[in-house]
């Protein structure tokens, strides 16, 4: 911006045809191709997301029309008789998202906070790179782990405990009833909370990177300790920073695809109990689209990402406008 | 029990559990670890990197995946890179503050936190159905949409960081725009760029979801574009899944090689990053 209005815009009609013989005036033209090349990209991307958008919408347009709003309330999926709701995959994906949320942000927010405040100079760099590696492994490597390794180990030892002590509580028993099978509804939501802990701590520490040494020092001047410096100073000062980071979070808690397939069980029914199988938005479209069959059952698939799309776009404009707001006042 | 001893235990107490949580965090990460070395270690073996994937029962190796893998991810970065570079120069030396900057970057968020399943039906119904059939181009296609926001998002803090003094003093010397951004800016930002590119490429290298509707698989060795080709993410999901042990074996060392590039991939570059990047 300060360049362009330093330079004097000249005449088009001027420019033309001359830019092999000036290079004043070629560097006119080359200035135009370099701004239109780097506007075409941004346009290309806005471009992206819209076609993404208008085509989803376009081809779950059969299933909509066909089901009408009960498609989001039925919990019909049946291929044969080709009657879809999706139902089923919507409670699956915000009841495992709601699970991972539930674990992950107090993790988040201890490990936030071991970073920040507790761990000594020399830590905290590895400590920070290893937490942000738990994000760079991928998530199909997260649902081996979880099928293979974490389920059998969860039937064995965490699930029995759960039934034993949690099963008979009143209204809450009702979430832990069932065989322990290791996979289910409730793993996948574990697992999810664990991966979703590298994403909420990195906002969470960079918003309370932001909170003023003077405010910081003040506090512990006055004699507090540390944690009444982050109780009373630093989750004050970063909470709606924190809130965003919490949305990234969950955002990424909804969309999740391969790690939940290997261990949700994918069973198309809503079941009051964690520890039976269940499905989400995702993992039926992983395991289905490409053997779906039919106008009708590719369309209820469409509408089923139409529909996680629509809802991670709306997490993602929270967030997006928390963050915001404390952007502006950093 | 005074008040002063209370607040400290409290204290204590509360610290504690932030260190507790640091290590509940950690030791899933090593756990991962453990369990790829355990069951992938054992079957990582030369035959491995030579050999196609075999039918079930008969030896094999991931030979084919491991190319696979590599075209695929090196298209999605070939077609995405350039791109996210330049609209992320936009976003930066351009746009600003601006009413349609402002819009850009929001949308890049958007493509950034889409679901990855999302993207794979999407280029699925673009480029798949329209053609009648999977293709290696299809699932580069569908991991550039993956890069893009990586790269838009890097790009522009990267340039960001540059300062202004440096292109009012490029542009004082006479040097048109494109000259000051092509010639000042992006070489000051260079290794941050960079960076932005490598951590693009550790995430889509890992990509299942994308790829399971694009680019599937294929059991042969494979090179061609418009054909199916085999990757990495999609065999260890197949062969995980499967009955036959010598496929959730060649799945596990699959694992392995796949994790342990992305963790290098991702460590380089952090330390080069933090090593290059200038600070002025």
């Amino acid at each position: 911006m300060l360049i362009s209005s330093a330079r004097v815009d000249p005449d088009p009609s001027q420019t033309e045809g001359l830019t092999t013989t000036s290079p004043g005036k070629g560097d006119v033209v080359r200035d135009r191709l370099f701004r239109g090349a780097t506007l075409c990209s941004s346009a290309a991307v806005f471009t992206l997301v819209l076609a993404i958008i208008v085509s989803l919408a376009v081809g779950a347009s059969l299933a909509l029309q066909k089901f009408g709003l009960g498609f989001v309330g039925s919990t019909q999926w049946n291929p044969v008789t080709e009657t879809f709701g999706a139902a089923a995959p919507i409670y699956g994906t915000l009841v495992t998202a709601l699970i991972a949320m539930l674990l992950g942000i107090p993790l988040s927010f201890g490990v936030a906070l071991f970073i920040t405040e507790v761990a000594p100079v020399w830590l905290k760099r590895p400590i920070g790179t290893a937490v942000e590696l738990l994000a760079a492994v991928p998530s199909i490597i997260y649902g081996m782990w979880g099928l293979f390794v974490f389920a059998p180990w969860f039937a064995d030892h965490l699930q029995p405990w759960m039934q034993a002590y949690l099963g008979p509580l009143p209204y809450v028993g009702a979430l832990f009833q069932g065989p322990p099978m290791g996979i289910g509804m409730l793993s996948a939501g574990l697992i999810l909370a664990v991966m979703v802990i590298p994403f909420i701590t990195a906002v969470m520490r960079d918003v309370f990177a932001t909170v003023p040494t003077e405010l910081r020092e003040s506090a512990y001047g006055l004699g507090a300790t540390t944690w009444e410096v982050v109780r009373h100073v630093i989750v004050p000062y970063t909470r709606v920073g924190a809130l965003g980071g919490i949305m990234l979070g969950l955002g990424r808690a909804l969309g999740e695809t391969m790690a939940v397939t290997f261990v949700i069980g994918n069973a198309q029914r809503i079941s009051t109990s964690l520890f039976m199988p269940g499905n989400t938005i995702s993992s039926a479209l992983a395991n289905e689209f490409n053997e779906a069959v039919g106008d009708t059952y590719t369309s209820s698939l469409l509408a089923l990402g139409l529909i996680l799309f629509t809802i991670t776009f709306i997490v993602l404009a929270g967030a997006r406008l928390l963050l915001g707001r404390i952007g502006g006042r950093v | 029990m005074t008040l002063y001893q209370r607040r400290r235990l409290t204290n204590l107490f509360a610290l504690s559990l932030s260190v507790a949580a640091t290590g509940l965090a950690l030791s899933f990460l090593l756990w991962i670890l453990w369990t790829l070395i355990v069951n992938g270690l054992p079957y990582l073996e030369l035959h491995t990197f030579t050999a196609n994937t075999p039918p079930p029962g008969a030896r094999g190796g991931l030979a084919n995946a491991i190319v696979g893998s590599l075209i695929l991810t090196a298209g999605g970065v070939l077609i995405g890179a350039p791109l996210g570079i330049l609209a992320g120069t936009y976003l930066s030396e351009f746009g600003r503050n601006s009413r349609l900057a402002a819009l850009v970057r929001f949308v890049n968020d958007v493509l950034l936190s889409a679901p990855s399943i999302v993207i794979g039906v999407f280029v699925y119904e673009i480029l798949v159905r329209r053609a009648g059939h999977f293709s290696a181009y299809a699932g580069s296609v569908a991991l550039a949409l993956i890069v893009i926001p990586i790269v838009v998002r890097t790009s522009e803090d990267m340039l960001r960081l540059v300062s202004d003094t440096m292109r009012e003093a490029a542009a004082a010397l006479g040097a048109p725009q494109w000259k000051v951004t092509t010639h000042i800016v992006y070489r000051a930002a260079r290794p941050g760029i960079l960076t932005g590119i490598l951590l693009a490429i550790a995430r889509v290298s890992g990509e299942t979801a994308p790829l399971l509707f694009t680019a599937l698989n294929n059991q042969f060795w494979s090179t061609r574009l418009d054909q199916p080709i085999a990757n990495l993410p999609v065999v260890i999901f197949q062969f995980a899944m499967s009955p036959y042990d010598d496929w959730q074996h060649l799945a596990w060392a699959g694992a392995l090689i796949i994790t342990f590039s992305i963790l290098i991939l991702n460590i380089v570059a952090r330390s080069f990053l933090r090593a290059r990047v200038p600070r002025y």
